[in-house]
């Protein structure tokens, strides 16, 4: 059998990727449909009640981005903002995304999420996103794939490293490391081992925002500072988007989107796709239009100009400015000694966002411009599959390369007073370790409860909980005579482990560390996904099954399509060509050739795209509509309001579309051409 | 954080059972003869960097030697090993970069070696609650009195919004006055540094005991002038 494949993989806020090291380049791993990037999406199937052979199914990526529209209830994304939270935790998120959670849930257990009927943990949601790309991989492969490095935010803390680590064992990998994602894109961009001296790695994502500053020397990668915040990014951009234009909608129209929960749900992520295709445009375009159907018929018209945009955008991404201080105070450089600068993640090509790394940095003002060479979503999924070559270490490129990340979060002991104790300082090299001594306060006691905490504050109550533990089997003796030596060490993953002796005795003390958000080992066997409980012996034959499966999908989709509106938007001639892929589909799929299977189940795929666009507006539209939407109780929070008014739009009516679609269009650059938009 | 100040004598390698450095200039945690990961030791920070007991020391150096050690060492070389290696190789890690960080800056460097020589300085020095670093040192009593009151005058005025430019000016003069101060114990701990490096026994408990001195000055003036900087910055801001 040959080298075992290491896989480098992106589990990301809105985007996932998979990765690996193909000869002496990373190369992502596309998926079926062809794309790069599977959408962070994932949806319970909904399945027909009356049909009881069909057992639960979940749908990940692209393929789930029309349940969030159509069932709401049943798709999630952004999972991620959840992955190691507590009840406390989320109050904001909660305000500001549709997750809706299981009522029963004590403060400090972990999150369950209701899809359906059914409840999730964030570590399973995340764990069927992680399979899929395992399946893409195997798919590409034609081979079994175990083993992973996944990427983290640097900016996470023990908790989410943890639910990260468990979401892999749940979809059946072995997770060798969790990489910190600016860490990863230094990787990615620095495989040339002549590269020296001191960068910086900025990262806002759709999610998160980290920075991190490394000297590079000789094939080390050392970083000396990093900083963030795990809750910034491109989501808190469309979200604000998302308030400003219900509000303007409720002001102009009288039509209150947040209350009408019959079918707000859908139509709350209908507007939210369109704001979200205005950001895109803005950042290419001087402006970006609006044009929803409202319920009721009337239309929401808007011409955002970039000036307002940036305006309104302004204070998310400030927010940014005052981690990327702190690293530099950290690193003790000053920005003139950052020699090179990495844009990583989507929300990098905002052009305001440049503009502020550049006054940061005073990147211009030294005639430098930061590097964008490598795509910046996928740049962190070809840093991990370069740390999975390193594991794996089967290549020359990256033979001579290490990696030296540190702990983003300073971990403390809770004290007398409530006290933190600082044991281990943020930006310590990680593995780094460190020993405490503790005593007894009474005569014959036999256990100490020790409290674990990460964070910068002084106070306990102001620091994040990791861990609580007691220390128990202490042989009773006089107090403060035991000496009970505990060890704390943060593995190279950043997730702590703890060991702890009684030296008087020299007896082992038992530790019972209860993980303040965690699964336990025990929870975690019995979320794996089932399909592994099964460990197939047979892959070939499993490889099979899942492509039939694909393939009667596919043809179950397409069988239906004529009784769709959509269809009579196409053409003949598309018909037949549909027509013809699916009888070449219907026919390969008895037999059993695995690769002929999966090219006509492409081939349908390509052929169905645009219809299946064509379905996507008209479900957005008819969400917006409140036609196709049943119930949702959706809240939407009421929090955020908008700073400033979009500008009026100057639409022509004459110019839009009859579908009644929602449409967002870039104003076309220059005036080439206007007629050709009329009808 | 403590440290075990007594040196076990190590084994023989698990590997290849050769003996183990006699050798300093050789760090323990890696085998002289077949170059495998050794079990964990109780080495002290000197020791894992196969250095002397000295305060001066090149930094340069010492990172080329915390670079070349990591190659060997990270878990990262240890991914396809044994369970008992990964575990040396993990614990080995975690000493090594634990030693670096401490080594590397000269002020943790210097409470490290002191704390090895068993002399307690900092929190632990002078019992609960009245450490040495919390008394102004003798010869500054005065002025330390009047940067207080000045320090204090100044909050209130930011309390009520008032603003006293001749108030900021003195007390920017005496941040000047304080960060020399400051300089100069730093001079006169690589001073003592020297002296301790190339003495006798007596010289160097003399030595040890100054540095133990100058370090309690030297955190009570870096306490004050952080006090200092924060009443300034608020008035800056």
């Amino acid at each position: 059998m040959p080298e075992e494949r290491i896989v480098g993989i992106d589990l990301g806020t809105t985007n996932s990727l998979v990765a690996y090291m193909e000869g002496s380049q990373p190369v992502v791993i596309p998926g079926v449909d062809g794309s790069n990037l599977v959408p962070s999406i994932v949806a319970l199937d909904v399945v027909d009640p009356n049909a009881e052979t069909h057992a639960r199914s979940v749908t990940v990526g692209n393929s789930a981005r029309r349940a969030l529209i159509e069932h709401p209830e049943h798709a999630i994304y952004s999972v991620k903002r959840l992955m190691g939270r507590g009840l406390e935790d989320v109050e904001e998120e909660l305000k500001l995304f549709p997750f809706r959670l299981a009522d029963d849930i004590e403060p400090g257990e972990v999150l369950r999420i209701r899809l359906g009927e059914l409840h999730f943990t964030p570590s399973e949601i995340s764990a069927y996103i992680l399979r899929q790309l395992k399946r893409n991989a195997e798919r590409y492969f034609g081979a079994e794939v175990r083993k992973a490095v996944i990427t983290v935010p640097a900016y996470f803390n023990d908790a989410q490293r943890q639910a990260t680590r468990d979401a892999g064992r749940m979809a059946g990998l072995d997770v060798l490391r969790l990489v910190n994602e600016p860490t990863a894109a230094a990787l990615a961009y620095g495989l040339d081992r002549s590269k020296e001296g001191v960068i910086a790695v900025y990262d806002l994502g759709g999610g998160t925002f980290d920075i991190s500053i490394l000297k590079l020397n000789d094939g080390i990668f050392e970083v000396i500072a990093t900083n963030g915040d795990t809750h910034l990014g491109g989501d808190d951009i469309d979200n604000l988007l998302l308030a400003v234009a219900l509000d303007e909608i409720r002001n102009e129209h009288n039509v209150d989107l947040r209350q009408q929960t019959e079918f707000s749900s859908g139509a709350i992520q209908a507007l939210r796709k369109a704001v979200i295709e205005a950001k895109i445009a803005l950042s290419t375009e001087a402006v970006a239009k609006l044009d929803i159907e409202l319920p009721g018929g009337n239309r929401y018209q808007r011409e955002i100009p970039r000036e307002v945009y940036e305006q309104l955008i302004q204070p998310v991404i400030a927010r940014t400015a005052g981690p990327c201080r702190q690293a530099l105070t950290d690193a003790g450089v000053k920005p003139e000694q950052i020699e090179e600068l990495v844009l990583v993640g989507g929300s990098t090509r905002i052009p305001a966002v440049r503009k502020l790394v550049d006054e940061i940095f005073a990147l211009s003002a030294r005639g430098k411009t930061p590097h964008t060479e490598l795509n910046p979503d996928e740049v962190v999924a070809l840093g991990a599959a370069v740390q999975a070559s390193i594991l794996a270490g089967s290549s020359t490129t990256t033979d001579e390369l290490l990696l030296l990340d540190v702990t983003p979060l300073s971990l403390g002991i809770e004290a007398l007073g409530g006290v933190v104790a600082k044991i281990i300082q943020r930006n310590s090299t990680i593995p780094a370790s460190a020993t405490e001594h503790f005593t007894t306060g009474v005569d014959g006691q036999t256990n100490v409860a020790i409290h674990v905490l990460q964070g910068e504050r002084e106070l306990a109550a102001d620091c994040r909980s990791l861990a609580r533990f007691d220390l128990k089997g202490i042989p009773p003796m006089t107090a403060g005579l035991p000496r009970i030596e505990v060890k704390l060490l943060i593995d190279a993953n950043g997730i702590l482990q703890v060991t702890a002796r009684e030296q008087r005795s020299g007896t082992e003390a038992q530790i019972e560390v209860k993980p303040t958000y965690g699964l336990t080992d025990e929870q975690v066997e019995t979320m794996i996904l089932d399909s592994f409980d099964h460990a197939e012996t047979d892959f070939e034959a499993r490889q099979l099954i899942e492509a039939r499966l694909e393939a009667d999908t596919i043809l179950a989709a397409v069988e239906k399509a004529p009784a769709h509106p959509a269809w009579q938007l196409i053409s003949e001639e598309e018909k037949s060509r549909i027509e013809a892929a699916r009888l070449h589909l219907e026919a390969t799929k008895p037999a059993g050739d695995l690769h002929a299977i999966r090219a006509a189940t492409t081939a349908l795929d390509h052929a169905t795209r645009n219809f299946a666009e064509k379905m996507m507006d008209a479900a957005v539209s008819g969400a917006m509509r409140g036609k196709t939407m049943q119930s949702a109780g959706d809240d939407l929070g009421q929090e955020i309001h908008a700073p400033h008014p979009f500008a009026k739009a100057d639409i022509d009516d004459s110019q839009l579309p009859n579908t009644g679609s929602t449409k967002i269009e870039p104003a076309p650059r220059t005036e080439e051409n206007p007629e050709e938009d009329q009808q | 954080m403590s440290i075990v100040s007594t040196t076990s004598a190590p084994a023989a390698c698990w590997a290849c059972n050769a003996a183990p450095n006699a050798v300093l200039a050789q760090s323990p945690l890696l085998c002289p003869a077949c170059g495998k990961v050794q079990p964990v030791s109780n080495s002290d920070y000197f020791q894992v960097f196969g250095l002397d007991r000295k305060l001066g020391l090149d930094t340069a150096t010492l990172e080329r030697e915390f670079h070349r050690l990591s190659r060997r060492l990270h878990p990262d070389r240890f991914a396809r090993a044994s369970a008992e290696e990964q575990q040396m190789s993990l614990a080995n890690t975690a000493l090594l970069n634990d030693a670096y960080r401490t080594l590397r800056d000269p002020i943790q460097r210097t409470e490290y070696m002191l704390k090895l020589e068993g002399l307690e300085i900092g929190e632990e020095h002078a019992g609960k609650g009245k450490s040495a670093d919390r008394q102004p040192p003798p010869d500054l009593l005065e002025e330390v009195f009047e940067l207080n009151m000045q320090l204090e005058e100044m909050r209130m005025n930011q309390k009520i919004g008032e603003n006293d430019p001749a108030l900021q000016a003195d007390l920017t003069g005496a941040r000047g006055k304080f960060e020399s101060l400051l300089a100069e114990v730093d001079s006169d701990l690589a001073a003592s540094g020297n002296t301790w490096d190339s003495g006798d026994r007596l010289t160097r408990e003399n030595a040890a005991k100054d540095m133990a001195a100058l370090l309690d000055r030297r955190r009570y003036l870096r306490n004050l002038l952080r006090d200092v900087n924060q009443v300034l910055s608020t008035a800056a801001a």
